[in-house]
């Protein structure tokens, strides 16, 4: 039997009659999809369902509001005084760094809200469902992206107020935009793979920002690179959160966009196709 | 409907199932009665293609769960024993979404959400939050979103437990409703009431094995049927209620010391009672009790595995689950 021919009129009785409701046997029955239709389909329902989930728990949109401003305050008024950088006001260095930094750190949510649904046994309804598997996963990330774009627009609100400026024109601040949210969806993929792997919330929760520290600070984030120790600037310069800190800065600001932007869409490909393969493998192996 | 045959599985050192074999028929409740660690959640797991045997085949409907498993979540509908449905979305959204995930459209997914909910006296709490529903409000919308895709297969893992003994008989009635109409369903409890109650069929389970199968009446039969029971008020009288027990029986009585009763396996019933009261009349016996029982599905489970039924533990949901994702 086909997946997608479940036997409707065979088993309309088995919702039947007792309690009152009549069924409609066969009205409409579950359709023929293709794997990629029933993807598509599959991944639009869970990220309505994820977006629920995060519209119903006002303190996570409230956090995820006040720690960007808060971010962008404390930095810029903190070490903007001290910290120079080349060519550039020091509000107009920190926004692209202070959005890049945001989604890499909101990525947790990725993989606590993995590791919840893991421990809450709702999993093995969604397996249990002819559904696609990997929906389970894009549904989640795709969900955790949408949050990235209220989160980067606050923060550049916020960065209006403290002095930032797009300077390279209307196209690339868009693109710019567009490039922090590819990557914070790339990076939902390292911490769906996280959440899946470490499979419980307070695990999830240490770890989850272990890596967001040194890839966000080692890096062109608050600071420029070249004024890092040479050790440090091996790993800082070449860093995926550089590349497309770097790219982000010269769409909003100018200056050389080809090289960084090329590279931050390769560090983009390369993160979603590897933590992409290892997430759903991890999901599967559950 | 359901074969399982010769289905192991192992975690490591621990050994959940060994050697599964059950066959149920279409339209069959199927009880699956078993103690907390006797490996139910596992074979019901591998059976909704959650998880692979370590051997052994199993088929849902002729099919194999791990060679087709997209043919057979469409066929099945799988409550679990943590009421797995979202809290934060309301019973209508729950419902909604399972059934687009069934791949139907927007406006069947909703007739079906609102046909189940009304079915499940659910409508006036539809819009609410699932995390505002009681205990078995939020077991009667786990069970819904088990029949959204109208499964032929009904798959149930411990639907009540936990559950307050009202709250459990409605739950009992709902589903005997549900399935009056042809479902077949493999029920796993470890209440023995329950399976007495809904199961046409049942099969004891314990330490992985299958230790008894039959009918709930054919369970009890093997235990010999009545039993005549009698308890002195006096200490001191318990040999005389012995001897007098002796004449009506068929074999030795069995003494309870703790709780000062004699009882005696009996034929017929009424002869043996009538029999026994008028000995007692006759010797002046004062008793506390004279009863004649029917063995419960906790004798019988005594009997075969020679230990209780534990029924108030709960699952030890961390071992399972460390269990399932290794």
């Amino acid at each position: 039997m086909k997946a997608g021919t479940t036997p409707t009129t065979a088993t309309a009785g088995v919702t039947g009659s007792q309690l009152g409701a009549p069924v409609r046997a066969g009205a409409t029955g579950p359709r023929n999809r293709s794997t990629f239709g029933r993807f598509v389909s599959d991944t639009l329902t869970m990220t309505r369902r994820n977006v629920l989930y995060l519209v119903r728990r006002p303190q996570v949109i409230v956090f995820a509001l006040i720690s960007p401003i808060m971010f962008v305050s404390l930095f810029n008024f903190v070490f903007g005084g001290s910290l120079d950088v080349p060519g550039l006001s020091y509000a107009n260095y920190l926004i692209p760094g202070i959005m890049v930094q945001t989604v890499m750190f909101g990525g947790s949510n990725t993989a606590v809200g993995l590791a919840e649904d893991m421990t809450r046994g709702v999993i093995d309804r969604f397996r249990s469902l002819p559904m696609s598997r990997l929906a389970v996963l894009s549904g989640r990330t795709m969900a955790d992206a949408m949050r990235g774009i209220i989160t980067n627009s606050v923060i550049i609100v916020m960065g209006f107020v403290i002095g930032f400026r797009f300077n390279n024109g209307f196209g690339w601040a868009v693109a710019s935009f567009l490039l922090v949210l590819l990557f914070g969806y790339s990076i939902t993929w390292f911490y769906a793979w996280m959440g899946l792997s470490l499979g419980n919330v307070e695990a999830v929760q240490a770890a989850s920002f272990l890596p967001a520290f040194p890839l966000t600070f080692a890096a062109s984030t608050f600071a420029p690179v070249e004024n890092m120790p040479g050790w440090l600037q091996v790993f800082s310069a070449h860093q995926p959160v550089t590349q497309v800190v770097d790219a982000t800065r010269a769409m909003m600001q100018g200056g050389e966009i080809a090289g960084p932007l090329v590279r931050s869409l390769l560090w983009c490909a390369g993160i979603m196709l590897v933590f992409g393969f290892l997430s759903v493998r991890q999901y599967r192996k559950g | 409907m359901i074969e399982a045959d010769q289905v192991v599985k192992h975690f490591g050192d621990v050994h959940a199932l060994n050697g599964i074999t059950l066959s149920v028929d279409e339209g069959e409740i199927f009880g699956l009665l078993g103690p907390n660690g006797a490996g139910k959640t596992t074979l019901v797991r591998i059976l909704a293609t959650l998880l692979k045997p370590t051997s052994g085949r199993c088929t849902l409907g002729g099919i194999d769960p791990h060679r087709d498993p997209m043919a057979v979540r469409a066929l099945i509908g799988l409550a679990g024993q943590n009421a797995a449905v979202d809290d934060l979305l309301t019973g209508r959204e729950n419902l909604e979404i399972v059934g687009r995930l069934y791949q139907l459209d927007r406006a069947e997914a909703r007739r079906r959400a609102d046909d189940i909910l009304e079915r499940l006296s659910l409508t006036d709490a539809a819009d609410r939050q699932v995390r505002t529903y009681s205990g078995g409000m939020r077991r009667r919308i786990d069970l819904g979103a088990s029949l959204v895709g109208r499964p032929r297969i009904l798959i149930l893992d411990e639907p009540t437990t936990g559950l307050d003994p009202r709250t459990r008989n409605e739950l009992w009635q709902l589903i005997r409703d549900l399935v009056s109409d042809g479902a077949t369903v493999l029920l796993t409890t470890q209440y023995l009431e329950e399976a007495d109650e809904l199961a046409d069929r049942l099969a004891v389970i314990d330490l992985g094995h299958i230790i008894a199968e039959g009918t709930p009446d054919e369970l009890k039969e093997r235990l010999g049927g009545d039993r005549l029971m009698a308890s002195p008020t006096e200490p001191d009288d318990m040999a005389r209620v012995v001897s007098i027990l002796e004449q009506v029986g068929a074999t030795a009585p069995y003494v309870d010391d703790r709780r000062q009763q004699a009882s005696i396996p009996v034929t017929n019933r009424i002869e043996a009672l009538l029999a026994a009261g008028q000995l007692f009349e006759n010797e002046q016996i004062a008793l506390r009790d004279l009863a004649v029982t029917r063995p419960s599905l906790d004798d019988v489970f005594l009997s075969i595995t020679g230990k209780r039924a534990e029924t108030d533990e709960p699952e030890p949901a961390a071992a399972g689950r460390k269990g399932r994702r290794r």
